[in-house]
């Protein structure tokens, strides 16, 4: 019988590299052993990935793309397909715990420098993975087809509108109709079920083999491969399985004890997550009286609305995406972990927080002339935190790193 | 002459011109299918023009019909509505309509109309797209007391005076667009096509 087995192994093995990849991505991949709570993210995020694609194969087994059928097959899987109502708020409730883990482990890369040299392209990659997210999001809630689907839709195509002479001509071509409709509709359920997932796994496998090319940063921001012992093994490594994959399954269990609590008792979130315009069908001809996107886009829509020229506030909105794709080469500081940073950047990153936070906060509320003062004064900490970067960050007072992580 | 010499150059000029064929084959074959995303024949067929009969409509009362996907309003007004557009001709962003793209030629006039008793516009906030309310009263609370009447947008606060021309100083930056439309007959309007050359 063992001997069968060792056959077979044997067989896969001279055809297939499972015990290299295994070696190389796992048992002998080495990772820092101080890696801590903000660690989490990065795998709780392919788990929410995960759970998106899973969930998402069901719901399209009973959801209809077209303007006419769209919202009451939602309400179908809601009320009438067994179990529909757990796999559509699983699938919309990931969604908003996919921005949140995706934006603890983005603060995580600014308290530890994880974007400096020689992590760059980690970085990009996952900015990149970032932006297509959000888009993969805002298709995604365009498919219930209410009004607040509907005219969010009609707000951030028209955003396109802005760019000088091809603008119009190109909203037209997003939309493939004169206006949001069923041409749109049925090519944003294209590109969401199908087109952005794909990308968006290719990139994913991107990301992970950048990163273990270069190894994980840890919270002390030194490089655990300057330091090896005989065999070549970071002394400061341990290997990831099975010491991280424990870690993480830890971190995976405490999540989904969270994330079933909102899915079972406040899947709505009190409208944050499912916004209660979105329960009425979408009507071409009446606008909401309050439009706002889910929270995880309101940061970047306050930037938006803070400016009163429309070409210059959709320009500066995408600036605000596409800074975080400098940073690498705007972090001018000799060290990486905020242990060792100065003064300077530890309060400059604290603005920073708080000014997103207060943005997102911001993009929720009507534009009265005070909501819109608050707006401008974040928009300038939140740009002043990228772009006085390289002036900060040198001029910072450091404290040299430990030789070995604590 | 020897077989194991190798042409560098040649190589890499064959390498160019086999990636700039192909690169131009890549482009074709992009091509259609971008253009499939462009709107279908059946959606730019009910883009047709529409027929409206205006004849029931009062002073002051706003008609919405639907012309390709979008609403379009038609507002009656005498001669107090267009009158009192003259007070605040002062406080709009593009009062003479120069912006020649929102209106066609025979609508950029004082009244941006072919007769200035009926208005005819698409009801869509040229800031991003929301539709506007038609606010016809004078200073009510929410808007102050210099309102004369008009059209207000209630996703960001853009506003518009009777003939959709917009108020500096609010988000939108462009009047509201003057569709295509021709008199059939003193009452029947029809939305979608300019007027016969005279």
């Amino acid at each position: 019988m063992r001997e069968w087995f060792y056959i077979g192994k044997e067989w896969i093995e001279s055809r297939f590299p499972a015990k290299e990849f295994w070696e190389d991505h796992l048992v002998k991949y080495y990772a820092p052993k101080n890696l801590n709570f903000w660690y989490f993210f990065g795998s709780l995020a392919m788990l929410v990935f995960g759970l998106q694609i899973i969930t998402g194969i069901f719901l399209t087994m009973n959801y209809k793309p077209t303007a006419d059928t769209a919202f009451a097959s939602v309400e179908y899987i809601m009320r009438d397909v067994n179990w529909g109502w757990l796999i559509r708020y699983l699938h919309s409730t990931g969604a908003s715990f996919f921005f949140v883990v995706i934006y603890l482990h983005m603060f995580r890369a600014f308290l530890y420098g994880s974007y400096q040299k020689p992590r760059e392209l980690l970085w990009l990659f996952g900015v990149l993975l970032f932006v297509l997210l959000m888009a993969e999001a805002f298709m995604g809630y365009l498919l219930p087809w209410g009004q607040m689907s509907y005219w969010g839709a009609q707000v951030i195509i028209s955003l396109f509108g802005a760019i000088p002479v091809i603008g119009n001509d190109l909203a037209l071509w997003i939309r493939g109709d004169f206006v949001v409709a069923d041409a749109t509709l049925n090519r944003f359920f294209a590109f969401h079920v199908i087109a952005f997932p794909l990308i968006l796994i290719g990139l994913v496998m991107f990301h992970l083999i950048a990163l273990h090319r270069v190894g994980s940063n840890n919270p002390d921001g030194i490089e655990i491969k300057k330091n090896k012992n005989e065999q070549g093994i970071p002394v400061d490594g341990i290997a990831f399985h099975p010491y991280f994959t424990l870690k993480d399954m830890l971190g995976a269990v405490v999540f989904l004890m969270i994330f079933s609590a909102v899915v079972f008792y406040y899947p709505e979130m009190g409208g944050w997550f499912l916004e209660k315009d979105n329960f009425i069908p979408a009507d071409p001809l009446k606008t909401p009286e309050h439009i706002t996107p889910l929270w995880y886009f309101t940061p970047f829509y306050a930037i938006l609305r803070a400016v009163p020229d429309k070409f210059l506030g959709v320009m500066l909105m995408g600036a605000a995406i596409a800074v975080l794709f400098a940073v690498p080469w705007l972090d001018r500081s000799p060290v990486k972990s905020i242990r060792y940073r100065g003064p300077i950047y530890k309060i400059a990153l604290a603005l920073f927080v708080v000014s997103f936070i207060a943005l997102g906060y911001l993009g929720t509320v009507a534009a009265t002339p005070t909501a819109t003062v608050f707006s401008r004064l974040c928009t300038i900490i939140y740009f002043a935190f990228f772009l006085l970067m390289p002036v900060y960050t040198r001029l910072d007072k450091t404290k040299p790193p430990p030789d070995r992580v604590r | 002459m020897s077989d194991d010499s190798v042409d560098l150059q040649k190589r890499r000029i064959l390498t160019a011109a086999a990636t700039a064929v192909g690169g131009i084959g890549v482009v074709y074959v992009a091509t259609p299918f971008i253009l499939s995303m462009d709107p279908s024949a059946k959606a730019q067929a009910a883009g047709a023009p529409v027929d409206v009969d205006v004849s029931k409509l009062q002073f002051g009362q706003l008609l919405t019909v639907e012309w390709r996907g979008k609403p379009i309003w038609i507002l009656r007004r005498n001669q107090e509505l267009l009158d009192r557009m003259k007070e605040i001709a002062g406080q709009l962003r593009d009062p003479n309509s120069d912006e020649l793209s929102q209106q066609p030629t025979y609508a950029k006039n004082e009244y941006r109309s072919i007769k200035p008793e009926y208005m005819v516009m698409e009801g869509i906030c040229t800031h991003l797209g929301c539709a506007p309310t038609y606010r016809p009263e004078i200073a009510p609370a929410d808007l102050g007391a210099d309102w004369k009447g008009g059209f207000f947008c209630p996703c960001h606060g853009s506003r518009y005076d009777l003939s959709g021309r917009v108020y500096a100083g609010v988000p939108a930056p462009s009047n509201l667009k003057v569709p295509p439309y021709r008199f059939v007959t003193d009452t029947r309007i029809l939305i979608g096509v300019d007027p016969e050359r005279a």
